[in-house]
């Protein structure tokens, strides 16, 4: 699956890292890191991830 | 999806009334959840559903296009039919019926209830309705209004009630250059009762430091001018001149529609640890409507008005109603939610995890200082139920590391 995040949008609140863990994290900075193209396993994870972003910026393309 | 696209359809039609979040979220989790048949989503906004957190605070202050707020629904609900710019007038649940404002009727196997809140308005004499600078924000429409108004230059705004959203307008607006912001509120400081003293009075100094000015401890008694507001008089006599007046004095749920059905809806409309609706297996409630109670602390029904419920009580209410409409014998547990909730205030954010309101009595500093950044824990009998954190990025990271110990603790109830 692909995953866009907006980084014009994010504001690192970091809700995704706690719904899915294994493709988004917080870097030392406190900056949002992903991966784009995780495991089509981890779908529904992604999606809860996407639903809980205050700012919407997770997009799911395939 | 590709199964579900070759399943046969269920039969019949949920009917979810509302189209903001707690509704769109309904409608894709049905769908999660199984459910192949029909489903009807009616709002009385014209818009599809759309993320409001930002109305406050970057749309408002023109950072963020106002048609950068609407929800992308899941690919799974393509099928969902929208009525929007209808609103659910009536219901008749032992019949299985919603009527519509004009004057239809529809029939529903299943009932979602999301039908919201809206500003509670202060009742005083003075000026009212449109154009009378008087302003709530609640919908895009409200935020589209308000905007043009504090754009003008020389501006004077008064705000009145300092909760989360009266404090986010004050902080916008300053940030939009208005000269004159002041909030007022029958508290002695800001934001008291949702988060204490400690961070209250660290609010209120950033705040002050920022040139929001406040009148606290005071009641509204009226406004001044004619057609248009030119004053609010305070209880106490004082009169602040305002060009523009934000009403952010708490909320009223969207339940007269569901009047003659003997539903308790004396707080929005309760419901069962199951998110059912008057013991009725074919009705749910989601979003901030829902009076609920949360196994995961004292089992006492509350509306909970934080972004995250929305989301939360959808997934759980469609299984609760997919169960019944589909006939399975599985019971989910306990609707048990770890709400949290943020706000945005000038430069800084607060960010919380768990029930701080619980624990208000027993107040905490566990990391920082008030006049830096600070992380807040809240206790009940000595256990902790919920932490706050005020400041930047490395504040609100410290109450994310106490988030799992939030969730692990069994429920005080259990």
């Amino acid at each position: 699956m692909k995953v866009v995040v907006d980084m014009n949008k994010c504001q690192d609140h970091g809700q995704c890292v706690f719904s899915a863990p294994d493709v988004f994290q917080l870097d030392d900075t406190g900056r949002l890191a992903y991966v784009s193209d995780p495991d089509d396993a981890l779908r529904d994870e992604v999606e809860e991830a996407a639903d809980v972003c205050p700012l919407q910026a997770i997009r799911i393309e395939a | 999806m590709a199964e579900t696209a070759h399943a046969p359809r269920s039969p019949g039609r949920v009917v979810v009334a509302g189209a903001s979040m707690g509704g769109l979220r309904a409608a894709e989790q049905l769908r999660a959840a199984g459910w192949t048949g029909a489903i009807t989503v009616i709002g009385d906004e014209p818009h599809m559903p759309y993320n409001r957190p930002p109305l406050s605070k970057d749309v408002l202050a023109g950072k963020v296009p106002f048609e950068s707020l609407a929800f992308t629904p899941r690919a799974s609900a393509a099928d969902v039919e929208w009525r929007l710019g209808t609103t659910v007038a009536s219901a008749r649940l032992d019949e299985r019926v919603v009527g519509l404002d004009d004057g239809t009727e529809l029939a529903f196997d299943g009932l979602v209830v999301a039908t919201g809140m809206r500003p509670r308005r202060l009742r005083c004499d003075g000026p009212s309705g449109p154009g009378s600078g008087r302003h709530t924000v609640r919908t895009l429409a409200d935020a589209r209004g308000l905007r043009e108004e504090l754009t003008r230059p020389g501006v004077r705004v008064v705000v009145i009630g300092a909760g989360f959203i009266g404090c986010e307008v004050a902080a916008t607006a300053k940030g939009l250059g208005v000269g004159e912001v002041t909030v007022v509120d029958p508290e002695p400081l800001p934001m008291l009762r949702p988060l204490g003293e400690v961070l209250a009075r660290a609010l209120h100094r950033r705040h002050e430091e920022r040139g929001v000015r406040f009148a606290l401890g005071a009641g509204v008694a009226g406004f001044e001018g004619e057609d248009r507001v030119t004053g609010v008089v305070l209880t106490d006599g004082t009169v602040l001149p305002a060009d523009v007046v934000v009403e952010s004095v708490g909320s009223v749920a969207n339940t007269e529609w569901l009047d003659g059905n003997g539903l308790d809806l004396s707080d929005g409309v309760l419901t069962d640890d199951q998110l059912r609706v008057g013991g009725r297996p074919n009705v749910v409630a989601v979003g901030d409507v829902a009076r609920f109670p949360n196994a995961r602390y004292d089992g006492v029904p509350r509306r909970v008005e934080h972004w995250s419920i929305p989301t939360d009580t959808a997934k759980h209410a469609a299984k609760s109603l997919l169960a019944h409409l589909v006939g399975s014998a599985a019971q989910p547990a306990p609707f048990a939610p770890l709400p949290t909730f943020w706000s945005d205030q000038h430069e800084f954010r607060l960010q919380s995890f768990g029930a701080p309101a619980l624990g208000i009595a027993d107040v905490r500093v566990l990391d920082g200082d008030p006049d830096g950044d600070v992380l807040v824990g809240y206790h009940c009998d000595d256990r902790l139920v919920g932490v706050v954190a005020l400041g930047g990025p490395a504040a609100t990271t410290g109450a994310a590391r106490y988030r799992a110990q939030l969730l692990a603790r069994p429920a005080l109830i259990s």
